[in-house]
């Protein structure tokens, strides 16, 4: 019940997304060749993050995302392991309830050259660092793209996202990134649905139009339950004077 | 699917029957104020001894007839908003009053009467420079029209074009003023700035130039700021620099003579540009040859030209302001001049002689919470005895217009401030004196001091306060009993303003754009105090923040305004009293630095007042109040105090997390280009809102949860590409702790200006679609799915899972100005969409219809949830205005307000003018209806009760009755 119409809207706004994605790759005017060449090759940028005891950001690498533009852009990541020292900094930050910052650099996906993909600037976002930990390691990352192939945006979560306090004792938990990556770009939103409602209506009146028993008329319909009340209302007319009568001579 | 549409006319027929207002419940609880704005020209309508009439033209573009007698408006016409509307001219004739709009637009003539329209002509295009009537043997018949290239007149009776003529030499002649005197010419004034005067002479019967002359003039660059016609056609300037008169002729034209002023002993204050003022009775005659020459800010002086010489009448200082005035042939002087600090008086001289006139007086008492006068407007009249009396109408600096008769009694004032109402709170009203009483004597303090004894005494005291007032309120309800209904007034002054049972009648605190505040009582729209800020600059931005309601008592209740210049981001904070408009002695902390946000904590100090956080742009946040309890709870709380700030010039939105120290540290950043799209809008939610229902039951008993992030904010975003195949507008929704974008959509082919409404789990935006030229709604709602993450509560920081989004979209016939959510106590009752419309009417548009899950097919779970079948088409009914027939013009916000019944929402929608009501969603549930009838209640209780005796009695005796048998 709950999901039909979700199911619906889904259908309905991929559908449509696919229509207008066609037309902003037609208006954008890019030479094809050039397209295809970005499709294949992709490039990177790199993921770096942040963890200080005294919340002072300080980023180094993490990782580096491969991007890959083009119609359905794509993105993968290759990331280092956290060092020994990194591991106890980052229970040590957790312990006085310090953030993990991550950071990307603004990048516009639709460029050509590389010196054009950069823009000045980075997107940051955040968790709390005992939830990195009681996590294991194990994130979601997803970066945020506009209409036009900019990234704007950069979030970040933890699975599970809560922090309990429980010891992670095994140091080995805390070595390997266990990432979940992925680009999203905006969904179309769907406008007033005419098309469906009248379709709808068309077959409605289509069934009526079917439906011999809707043609007839009125009389035709209800000529028992006429007839019914007339005979009715004779038989109380003619009734009722005998009564009268009858208590009226006695 | 008959059945469907059955139901979908169910449906249809029972909101039908919910909303509107029964007839005799019109103004029961609604009142509607019209306003027009500051005055910029005003004429009294002299053509009728007796008349009652003043016609005003108005900086808001409207041109209203208001009665001198109450104030009240004969009618108002408004006009387009913007320079489109802007009145240019007022001229009144007779019977008629002629308008020059729009720059120059239009030409319009209304019959002052009714305020019909006699006429209206378009004139062609050209900047428009100034207007006057032209008479001819004392008939005024037509009226003269200067723009910067051509000169056209026009009749009054129909406004049929005579004649139209292109200036000479416009390429270097700036003209400026137009003047006639009835003589059948038409003098055109142009000056080459710095250069010379430029006089053209027109003939009125065919617009032939008769003469064209140039004067020199090097020190004029502004014929009219600094020359005005005098007597018999006497050109007469003021220049500051050379601090002399000049004269010309205009009948002569052969120089201007050069009259310094200190021959006539007259000395200009350093700085001040002079300035004079004339006077024409009657278009068709020449002005009177005395004119007043305001030499300093409270020094004016009249003069007399007698034979193409100025001399010196009367000198006036300290005075405030001059005005003339004429009646019949007669021609007076009123002159205003302070006599002390809070009083002014007015004072009416011969214009010919310039005596005082005797029994002239009249006193002025200025308000010392309003603004300085502004402008005087005299009404002069012949008494029986065939003295001159007089009327004169006061504008301040705060927009007011008070209306004053002899010897200073106040017929009305009217606050025009209030057409231009920019934001505003409600409050609820404090506790009586007794019940506050009562509340003060039982509190912890006291409990603890006391012995036994004072306490029991204190009871028996306040038991007796309380007795007494009961039989006070008996009292009073029996002698009105006695009065006829109409006689009855309940005036609500600000010593007996008390809460009432159900909390409906609040304290509506509003800040206008001129920076006066008003109190206005809910109840009646009575405004029960006023306020003027002095010095708050043009642009000001404002932000009214409640910080203590009047639940503390003894505290008092305590509001905040910030008010910040757009320009240089300086803010200053004034902090009031809400009850009693006065200033509170609690001192403001000085803003030396820019604020770029503000945020209003749940955290109290120890005097029960939130805590207002002031971020300046070096990103210190500084705290008001900042007591050291203060401060220290900001310490224990500063990790979880998060803000953002938008910089919409760059498109950047960053989260800050504030530090022990008050320091802040940047958390999050999301940047949205600017050569894409720019942000129009963010919005939260309202702090105060509360849902009752984590979620809703589907059809097969499953619960479907809300996604209930408090943090939620709605981004929308217009592209810069405004081509009607490429624009789009975006939504995005970012958590504002964490900076997660937690949905992203653009609307293709649509165009701002959008309204969006942020509130529960969903966000309904308003905007324009330019493929199929149509407004649309569309709606977006968030749900966790059929389980919750953390049912307890709610942290942006642990809410892994993104909701599910839903989202739909509708065709509204109608463009919007502005809309808002109905807000009651608890959020039990239903939601409904408040829509301003321009055309003047509110609309009460049920949430129910905007819900994304209105299934297309309809099915038996769909029915169960009573959900409607989707419609593309949203329609208006006539029954939600909840307005009825009260239109309300130019609205540019609704507020809000819960009221104590859950049922109810108070509602203010403010524009031009101001509308109060009440609305309920669910139908009044928890409310016995007006026409419940007590009397059949009660008399059926009464009859069961006696039934159930007598019977008992009977049952009795049958029963020994039985035993003896």
């Amino acid at each position: 019940m709950a999901r039909l119409p979700t199911f619906n809207v889904a259908v309905v706004s991929t559908v449509l997304f696919i229509a207008c994605t066609d037309f902003v790759c037609c208006n954008n005017g890019r030479r094809v060749g050039d397209n295809l060449e970005t499709e294949f090759s992709g490039f990177s940028v790199p993921l770096e993050h942040s963890f200080e005891v005294d919340d002072v950001a300080k980023f180094r690498v993490r990782g580096a995302l491969v991007l890959k533009a083009g119609r359905e852009p794509s993105v993968s990541l290759s990331q280092n392991q956290l060092s020994e020292d990194d591991r106890t900094k980052l229970k040590e930050v957790a312990a006085v309830d310090g953030l993990y910052r991550i950071r990307v650099p603004r990048v516009f996906l639709q460029a050509d050259r590389q010196t054009e993909r950069q823009m000045e600037g980075y997107l940051t976002a955040f968790v709390r660092a005992c939830a990195m930990v009681e996590s294991h390691l194990s994130d979601v990352i997803s970066l945020h793209t506009d209409v036009s192939g900019y990234l704007i945006g950069v979030s970040i979560v933890t699975l599970p996202g809560a922090c309990r306090g429980t010891e992670v004792e095994d140091e080995v938990d805390l070595e390997v990134f266990n990432t979940t990556l992925s680009i999203m770009a905006p969904v179309n939103a769907p406008g007033p649905e005419t098309a469906l409602f009248l379709e709808r209506m068309e077959q409605e009146s289509e069934k009526k139009g079917k439906n011999p028993q809707e043609q007839k008329s009125f009389f035709a319909k209800y000529w028992y339950l006429i007839l019914g009340g007339a005979i009715f209302l004779m038989v109380s007319n003619s009734a009722q004077p005998p009564a009268g009568g009858g208590r009226e001579q006695s | 699917m008959a059945k469907l549409i059955l139901l979908w006319l169910k449906c249809v027929v029972l909101w039908a029957i919910v909303e509107a207002v029964f007839e005799d419940q019109v103004g029961k609880f609604d009142w509607r104020q019209q306003y027009v704005g500051k005055v910029r020209f005003s004429h009294f309508d002299t053509h009728v001894q007796s008349s009652k009439k003043v016609l005003v033209a108005t900086e808001r573009n409207v041109f209203a007839a208001l009665n001198t007698r109450t104030g009240e408006l004969f009618w108002r016409h408004v006009d387009k908003t913007g320079s489109e509307g802007n009145i240019d001219a007022l001229l009144q004739h007779g019977q008629d009053a002629v308008l020059v709009v729009g720059n120059g637009r239009l030409l319009r003539s209304w019959e002052i009467n009714v305020g019909g329209l006699n006429w209206e002509v378009v004139l062609d295009s050209g900047s428009f420079q100034s207007a006057c009537l032209v008479g001819q043997q004392d008939m005024v018949k037509h009226v003269a029209v200067l723009k910067k290239t051509a000169i056209s007149v026009h009749y009054l009776s129909n406004g049929h074009q005579k004649w139209i003529e292109n200036l000479p030499e416009t390429e270097t002649v700036d003209y400026q003023a137009v003047y006639s005197d009835g003589n059948g010419e038409v003098y055109v004034l142009g000056v080459v700035p710095h250069s010379h005067i430029a006089i053209v002479v027109y003939s009125m019967e065919d617009g032939e130039i008769i003469k064209q002359m140039s004067v020199e003039a090097p020190w004029l660059y502004n014929i009219q700021a600094s020359c005005v016609v005098v007597g018999q056609g006497m050109l007469t300037c003021v220049d500051s620099a050379g601090v002399s008169f000049y004269m010309l002729d205009l009948h002569l034209q052969l120089q201007m003579t050069q009259v310094p002023l200190q021959s006539l002993a007259l000395e200009v204050d350093p700085g001040f540009h002079p300035v004079l003022l004339s006077h024409q009775p009657n278009p068709a005659r020449q002005p009177l040859s005395e004119f007043f020459l305001q030499l300093g800010p409270d020094h004016y002086q009249l003069l007399q030209l007698n034979n193409g010489q100025i001399a010196a009448m009367r000198d006036f200082k300290p005075a405030l302001l001059v005005s003339f005035a004429t009646t019949g042939e007669k021609t007076v002087a009123a002159v205003m001049s302070p006599k002390n600090k809070t009083a002014c008086s007015v004072n009416l001289f011969s214009a010919e002689t310039g005596r005082r006139l005797l029994d002239t007086t009249l006193i002025v008492n200025m308000d010392p919470n309003g603004g300085k006068p502004e402008k005087l407007y005299v009404q002069a009249f012949l008494k029986k005895d065939d003295s001159v009396g007089y009327r004169a109408m006061v504008q301040t600096e705060d927009h007011t217009l008070t209306f004053i008769q002899q010897p200073g009694r106040v017929m009305w004032t009217r606050e025009e401030a209030l057409s231009d109402v920019v934001t505003m709170e409600m409050v609820d009203l404090p506790l009586t004196g007794t019940q506050a009483e009562l509340e003060g004597e039982f509190g912890k303090k006291a409990a603890i001091q006391d012995g036994l004894m004072s306490m029991v005494m204190k009871r028996l005291s306040s038991q007796l306060i309380l007795l007494q007032a009961w039989i006070g309120h008996l009292w009073k309800l029996f002698y009105d009993a006695r009065k006829p209904r109409s006689q009855v007034k309940n005036d609500v002054t600000i010593e007996n303003l008390s809460r009432d049972e159900f909390n409906l009648q609040k304290m509506m605190v509003m800040v206008t754009a001129s920076g006066k505040l008003f109190g206005i009582d809910s109840k009646t729209g009575g405004i029960l105090w006023r306020h003027y800020l002095h010095n708050v600059p043009p642009n000001a931005a404002f932000k009214l923040m409640v910080q203590r309601t009047t639940a503390h008592f003894p505290h008092p209740p305590q509001c905040t305004l910030l008010i910040k210049d757009k320009d240089t981001g300086l803010g200053t904070l004034h902090v009031f009293n809400p009850i009693f408009g006065k200033k509170s002695h609690v001192t403001p902390p000085a803003l030396p630095q820019p604020i770029l946000q503000s945020l209003m904590l749940p955290l109290m100090d120890q005097d029960y007042a939130k805590v207002l956080l002031l971020v300046d742009d070096q990103y210190k946040v500084s705290a008001f109040p900042s007591t050291k309890n203060v401060l220290q709870q900001l310490q224990e709380m500063a990790a979880s105090i998060f803000f953002y700030l938008v910089d919409s010039s760059q498109g950047r939105l960053s989260g800050y997390r504030l530090r022990t120290d008050l320091s802040t540290e940047q958390i999050w950043e999301v940047i949205i280009p600017p050569e894409v799209q720019k942000i129009v809008s963010v919005k939260g939610k309202r702090p105060n809102e509360h849902v009752h229902s984590q979620g809703r039951v589907m059809g097969d008993r499953s619960v479907l949860y809300k996604y209930l992030n408090p943090n939620l904010l709605a981004v929308v975003t217009e592209s810069t590409d405004l081509h009607q195949e490429r624009s789009f507008i975006g939504i995005l929704l970012i958590d504002g702790v964490t900076g997660r974008i937690i949905h992203e959509a653009i609307q293709r082919k649509a165009r701002g200006p959008v309204h969006v409404v942020h509130s529960e789990n969903w966000v309904v935006y308003e905007y324009w679609s330019t493929k199929s030229r149509r407004n649309e709604f569309s709606v977006i709602e968030l749900y966790e799915g059929m389980e919750l993450y953390n049912s307890t509560v709610f942290s942006s920081l642990d809410r892994p899972h993104a909701p599910q989004v839903l989202q739909q979209s509708y065709i509204f016939p109608s463009s919007i100005s502005t809309m808002e959510a109905t807000l009651t106590e608890k959020g039990i009752t239903s939601r409904h969409l408040l829509i301003g419309l321009p055309s003047g009417g509110i609309l009460s548009l049920p949430k129910m219809f905007l819900d994304p899950r209105r299934p297309e097919i309809v099915s038996e779970q769909s029915r169960e949830e009573n959900l409607i079948p989707y419609a593309p088409e949203l329609l208006i009914r006539t029954e939600w205005f909840i307005n009825y027939n009260q239109t309300v013009s130019r609205v540019r916000g609704i507020y809000t307000a819960p009221s104590g019944l859950e049922s109810t929402c108070l509602v203010v929608a403010y524009g031009l003018d101001i509308y109060q009501t009440r609305v309920y969603p669910s139908k009044q549930f928890d409310v016995l209806k007006d026409d419940y009838d007590y009397m059949l209640i009660s008399s059926v209780l009464f009859a069961l009760f006696f039934a159930t005796m007598i019977s008992k009695r009977l049952a009795e005796v049958k029963l020994l009755n039985r035993a003896w048998r």
